[in-house]
């Protein structure tokens, strides 16, 4: 279909580290590579756990606080089940898990995916330092780490548009 | 339903191109609607075309993660082939629908 004003390149940011907010960059994101579209991300503050490489792959869900969350079968979650030990841990498991049958990848396949067909992975540098994390504890997918000046400048162009998720 | 030629043949398409009747196919075909999306098929997209074929025919959704999955070729090699959106591409010259999946 020919539209008068595609989308040519959309910049997401991630400042938020459950599983759910994550994943939303990350299903944007990949979306925008398989239209062809120049895709960047842009990981910041707790966020950063997507692409720290002993933390991508363990991703949790908020249960306490989290008035959408609902039990098998449909009921609310009261807020205070969510202290329970393990009750978080159960409940990532349970999402990774239906997650998985719909073959939505683990976080560090998504971007093996997202990276093979072009898109680009960036740190946020302030929130690197601020959390005192190294390049080293960067996954391999990161091509580089940026301050809010050079976010904006990858970030430009004709039919670009930021995303914050 | 509209209707195009390729190959000497009238065949069915949606309003995208998209075949409707992916039995209509044929290898000729397919190598005239790639020269419409400027690309030239080898052995290593007939390959993948085959794949993506025999996965519509069993029923099976396509995701670019399958493509992965395939054996047959990894993901990158599937976005230097159909340059710019491969999943959309390879289905409209491989002769099946669109994929409906969001990966």
């Amino acid at each position: 279909m020919e539209q008068k004003y595609p989308i040519k390149k959309v910049n997401i940011i991630c400042a938020k580290g459950a599983i759910e907010d994550v994943y939303a960059t990350l299903l944007m994101g990949n979306g925008a590579v398989m239209e062809g579209i120049e895709t960047n991300l842009f990981f910041t503050f707790f966020g950063l756990d997507a692409i720290i490489k002993s933390r991508m792959d363990k991703l949790h869900t908020a249960v306490v606080g989290n008035p959408a969350l609902r039990l098998p079968g449909g009921l609310r979650m009261p807020t205070l089940l969510g202290i329970i030990p393990g009750m978080e841990s159960f409940t990532s498991w349970m999402m990774k898990g239906g997650m998985a049958k719909l073959d939505i990848p683990p976080v560090s396949e998504f971007l093996d995916l997202i990276t093979a067909g072009g898109g680009k992975v960036y740190a946020c540098k302030l929130a690197m330092d601020m959390f005192k994390f190294k390049k080293e504890d960067l996954c391999e997918h990161v091509s580089g780490i940026l301050t809010v000046g050079e976010f904006y400048e990858h970030a430009g162009g004709e039919g670009s548009h930021i995303i914050f998720t | 339903m509209a209707q195009k030629t390729y190959a000497g043949k009238t065949v069915d398409v949606n309003e995208e191109g998209y075949f409707t009747n992916p039995s209509q196919w044929t290898k000729e075909i397919a190598a005239e609607i790639a020269k419409e999306e400027g690309i030239v098929l080898t052995d290593q997209h007939y390959a993948i075309i085959e794949f993506l074929r025999n996965r519509h025919n069993s029923g099976e959704a396509l995701s670019i993660r399958s493509i992965n999955h395939s054996g047959v070729i990894d993901v990158k090699t599937f976005y230097q082939l159909f340059p710019g959106a491969p999943l959309k591409k390879a289905t409209k010259i491989a002769g099946i629908p669109k994929p409906a999946s969001c990966i």
